[in-house]
């Protein structure tokens, strides 16, 4: 885990001071509100339908058992009991006061948390991989790549204000557990065949209108040069990139109009030009940077047996846990997706417990992952029973990771005041339909994501199956996507054809699941079957 | 002429009238010149000795253009005054300062003490961007 210095901290601090002081200028009339809208957007203060939202930092997704506990308690003292954790590996807080901000923002700066950047026109909190460190397939942990990024994009003075928001993320192996491709800088850590450590560069990917997947615009990008690098392809961007229509303002846009050789060569040529500048850190800064990220002492010769003699316990360990790179150790991910729940919400006991948990059994170590769940990455085997037991004692031991069940979705029209329609109760009727363990064993990995608009902050793109959610003439109505992925073979979903209402689009869910069952060859997953088989037997099923 | 309020510079304020860059072009032993957001501030490389002014404008201070503007031409290493004009907002002053900037001329006359906390906000910074400030990685390492 990163540690702060003296230096990170008063960033923070000052960051706290100058925030507090906006609010002051709001409140006596100073700023008005158009004018503190973008201010109070570069500290993840939304204005939404109810009430201020405040969305919190949680770099590349990874935090300790005391920042933990403390989101609890925030969750008690400053909203309604419970947060929601986003899939930028973020958590929001929907009910805040604008006059209590400073003050909370000022308890988050007491454990080395923030919410700088969490909003606006600016370099968002960098996402990675919610398995770093603990994988057995990545060449490096990717996050002091991250950290090294978090400090360089953290009030760049030139980068405030680019054309629309812009999100990085890293990973460091050939399975993308970071839908890498789908940002607008996505970077690879990869070992050259000298056997140099350097970075790919994916430049121009994105979701929202116009889902588009990142080209690669650079193979390797020495360690040395990927600040400036980063810093070249920002200015391209910064200069060049379109503010006559927001919808047109992304990378992804820019990347698309000049064409990937055009953006690259430009990028190249200010690269060449900011090489000279010295804005690079010296490698000495990354080193100092991994010092926080080597291992956990983990117990040598620690055993790899494991009692499966519980059915329950055992489902779970299939579904939720994956390998880890230390002999008797396990990741074990807590679904935030019970039956009928609200995706990636917990209450402010379960932060608290989970964060208990972490200490005891991972290392005083969580991780958010994008998919809106909780990763204990370094459990000994031995313990992994006692952690479930305990989890499920309070809800938290839902088998169901990568399912049906496991939907990914955005707040919808409950809680945004940009969404045309709701999210939760759509998702919560999903996750109930298919709540039982023998149906989802028997559909297996199924990714299932829902944005309640075109803004896509529920991936729908990416989902095997995907939900739109657009508002029809004062009707919510749903459209149904199929085929969309993330990861290392990422695809966009297809749209299946007109769209359905409420209780429909469940039942048209069903209906795919159904089809994919009728079809599906031996070890095939429903995205294996759909790539096969094409759209045609869906639709007929569907609209037939 | 909006007032220069605020200016981090010895020398006499230069009062001859910039010239929109694409005037600039065509009349090149001029002093001053005007660049808007959607202006190449790199035509002016070539000129950058005879130049004694540079403003650029801020019609709104969320078009982050200028900021880059301002870094292109510190870069090439222009001297004289860079002046942002226009919507230039007390939140922004430091950032401003970092990107080359110092001189201030907002539309509307800002709160002197709360500029002035403004400018002096920031005592750290994680980026080096050509201004004298040594960035906290620089002094993390000697």
């Amino acid at each position: 885990m990163y540690k702060y210095d003296q230096y990170d901290q008063q960033m923070v601090d000052t960051r706290v001071a100058e925030f507090r002081d906006q609010v002051r200028r709001r409140l006596d009339g100073a700023l008005t509100e158009d004018q503190f809208r973008p201010l109070r957007l570069q500290n993840g203060l939304y204005l939404q339908l109810h009430a201020y939202m405040l969305r919190v930092a949680i770099p590349y997704g990874t935090l300790d058992s005391r920042q933990m506990t403390k989101l609890g308690d925030i969750a008690d003292r400053y909203d309604r009991g419970y947060g929601h954790f986003t899939t930028r590996q973020n958590i929001q807080y929907n009910w805040i006061k604008l006059e209590e901000t400073p003050d909370l923002l000022a308890e988050l700066a007491s454990v080395e948390m923030h919410a700088i950047q969490t909003s606006g026109n600016c370099i968002r909190n960098i996402s990675s991989d919610q398995y770093a460190g603990a994988a057995a397939d990545e060449i490096v942990d990717p996050r002091p790549y991250a950290e090294l990024l978090r400090q360089w994009s953290s009030f760049h003075p030139e980068f405030l204000n680019l054309p629309r928001k812009f999100k990085i993320a890293v990973i460091a192996s050939d399975t993308d557990r970071a839908a890498m491709k789908l940002h607008d800088i996505g970077m690879q850590i990869v070992r050259n065949a000298a056997g140099e450590i350097g970075a790919r560069f994916f430049v121009g990917g994105g979701m929202g209108r116009t889902p588009m997947i990142a080209p690669m615009i650079r193979e390797f990008v020495p360690l040395d040069q990927f600040i400036t690098y980063s810093e070249a392809c920002l200015r391209v961007y910064n200069r060049c990139g379109r503010r006559d229509n927001k919808y047109k303002a992304r990378i992804k846009i820019l990347v698309h109009e000049l064409g990937k050789e055009e953006y690259t060569r430009q990028v190249e040529e200010e690269f060449a030009h900011l090489l000279q500048q010295g804005i690079e850190p010296p490698l000495a800064e990354i080193e100092r940077i991994k010092t926080f990220f080597v291992d956990p002492p983990f117990e040598a010769g620690a055993s790899d047996e494991l009692d499966l003699s519980d059915p329950d316990f055992r489902l779970w360990v299939e579904r939720n846990c994956h390998a880890h790179k230390a002999p008797g150790y396990i990741i074990a991910t807590v679904s935030l997706k019970p039956a009928g729940g609200i995706p990636g919400d917990a209450t402010s006991d379960q932060i608290r417990l989970m964060a208990q948990l972490a200490k005891e059994y991972s290392f005083d170590e969580l991780r958010v992952t994008h998919a809106q769940n909780i990763v204990f990455p370094h459990v000994r085997k031995a313990d992994l029973y006692t952690l479930w037991k305990a989890l499920d004692a309070a809800d938290l031991g839902t088998a169901n990771l990568d399912t049906v069940g496991d939907i990914i979705a955005c707040p919808g029209l409950d809680y945004c005041s940009l969404a045309n329609a709701r999210s939760i109760p759509v998702a919560q009727k999903i996750s109930e339909r298919f709540g039982s363990a023998e149906k989802q064993a028997e559909i297996g990995e199924l990714k299932l994501k829902i944005s309640g608009c075109i803004n896509a902050c529920g991936h729908h793109h990416a989902g095997h199956i995907g939900i739109l959610g657009v508002d029809r003439k004062g009707v919510e109505n749903y459209q149904l996507l199929l085929g969309g992925c993330e990861g290392a073979d990422t695809s966009l979903g297809q749209i299946t054809g007109p769209g359905f209402d409420e209780n429909g689009i469940v039942d048209a869910v069903e209906t795919a699941t159904q089809v994919y069952l009728a079809y599906r060859q031996e070890g095939e997953r429903f995205l294996d079957t759909y790539r096969r088989i094409g759209m045609a037997p869906f639709k007929e099923a569907l609209y037939g | 002429m909006v007032e220069v309020q605020f200016r981090f510079r010895d020398d006499e304020v230069v009062g001859d009238p910039a010239l929109m860059v694409d005037a600039f072009l065509t009349q090149t032993n001029a002093t001053a010149v005007h660049i808007e957001p959607g202006d190449d501030a790199r035509a002016l490389l070539p000129f950058l000795d005879g130049l004694q002014l540079i403003e650029v404008s801020f019609p709104s201070w969320t078009d982050g253009r200028g900021y880059s503007s301002a870094r292109v031409l510190r870069e090439a290493g222009y001297t004289g005054e860079l002046r942002a004009v226009g919507d230039v907002v007390i939140d922004m002053l430091s950032h401003l300062r970092r990107c080359g900037f110092d001189a201030f001329a907002p539309e509307h006359g800002l709160n002197e003490a709360d500029a002035q906390a403004a400018f002096k906000r920031w005592d750290n910074v994680y980026q080096a961007t050509g201004d004298d400030r040594s960035p906290i990685w620089a002094k993390r390492h000697g």
